[in-house]
């Protein structure tokens, strides 16, 4: 059985934060592959009435949905956890060559505490392959710093056209314990 | 599958759009988004260069996003294989405005000509029916495609999918623009929207 070390007895609200801020920037499509990291948000999104989430079968295809949905007016998020990055690295190219807002916020693993050695290569590259990729990255570490993290990622992603990755620290999750 | 009657790329896709009407057209990369500029370049076709396997995904991001308008997405057998997953997304989503058309000469035309999974074993209608995609149809004739161009105006009975069995003639290329910035905003303009 998997839980979280220090996230077991409350559940946090910086989900909410992250949450009321799409809502403000007027995010619609939010396709995600499923994290543990990101539960809540993706509950919070699958129970709105203005933002529809889709799963993935693999993060790349976010990368080409956001394209289409801002081809047809709409704006999206999409949220993975590190090691879905790799995944996506050939599809941003479609990011500077069709310039579409792009906004993902990634849960990090192989960090901060990991317990589990096969997530550490993605986890130490992830920033690495989002900036060589043209994606700038911002982190937040701590409950306290995501809701001007998010207002600011969403601000340069939306507003500006810069292509931005959020990464939510382990240290901020909460490292995955194994619990017997 | 037999290779008798194996129908014309190009006439396949100009029938596709010959009455397009509202209809958002996404190009796979390779010869599709040729086809595409073959049968007449417009406002609202969305020429894909690179992305390989993205497709399917753009389109059903359009789709979303603009539920009143049909969305063709047509794409080649290639490129559908590495993108097979988003018909198990789009399966799930079943956008009613959707439809794919795939253009399979069971080949990588592109690169040389080398024989796609389509040609011995992958049957994609299968594996789009299996991922939820009830109306998946396998077209053998130019009586099919017409029915298909007909359906793709139907926004309420999607998503839909078929597989074209085409001959795996290289003709020659019509090239589309290669500026996606311009290709993508040239859309969002015909869509009404402004720019940011």
């Amino acid at each position: 059985m998997h839980a979280r070390a220090d996230a077991a007895d409350t559940a946090p609200n910086w989900p909410d934060d992250i949450f009321a801020t799409l809502q403000r920037f007027d995010v619609r499509q939010v396709p995600y592959v499923p994290d543990a990291g990101h539960s809540k948000l993706i509950q919070r999104v699958l129970d709105s009435s203005t933002m529809r989430g889709i799963p993935l079968t693999t993060e790349e295809e976010g990368v080409a949905l956001l394209a289409g949905a801002w081809a047809g007016g709409q704006r999206g998020v999409l949220l993975m956890q590190s090691s879905g990055v790799g995944n996506c690295i050939n599809m941003l190219s479609l990011i500077p060559i069709l310039r579409f807002p792009f906004l993902t916020l990634v849960t990090m693993r192989g960090e901060w505490g990991e317990f589990n050695p096969w997530q550490v290569p993605m986890g130490s590259t992830t920033q690495g392959v989002f900036e060589l990729s043209g994606v700038q990255v911002l982190r937040a570490s701590s409950a306290a710093e995501v809701p001007a993290v998010l207002e600011a990622a969403a601000s340069q992603a939306y507003n500006a056209l810069t292509p931005t990755a959020v990464l939510l620290s382990q240290r901020l999750i909460g490292a995955k314990v194994f619990t017997k | 599958m037999s290779k008798a009657n194996l129908l014309d790329r190009r006439q396949v896709v100009s029938t596709l759009l010959a009455n397009r009407k509202d209809v958002v057209a996404i190009g796979g990369l390779g010869a599709s988004t040729n086809d595409m500029c073959a049968a007449g370049d417009h406002a609202r076709n969305f020429y894909l260069w690179g992305g390989m396997g993205g497709a399917a995904m753009i389109g059903l991001g359009l789709a979303l996003a603009q539920p009143r308008l049909p969305v063709l997405v047509i794409t080649g057998d290639g490129e559908m294989l590495m993108g097979l997953g988003s018909l198990a997304t789009i399966g799930l989503q079943k956008p009613s405005n959707l439809s794919i058309a795939v253009l399979d000469n069971e080949a990588y035309g592109e690169t040389g000509g080398q024989t796609s999974h389509t040609s011995v074993a992958a049957d994609l209608v299968g594996v789009a029916k299996a991922c939820g995609i009830a109306d998946s149809r396998a077209v053998t004739t130019m009586a099919e495609v017409e029915a298909f161009a007909k359906a793709v105006h139907d926004i309420s009975a999607g998503p839909r999918f078929a597989n074209v069995k085409i001959d795996s003639a290289s003709l020659e290329r019509i090239l589309p623009s290669r500026d996606g910035t311009y290709i993508l905003n040239r859309i969002r303009g015909d869509l009404g929207f402004q720019p940011i």
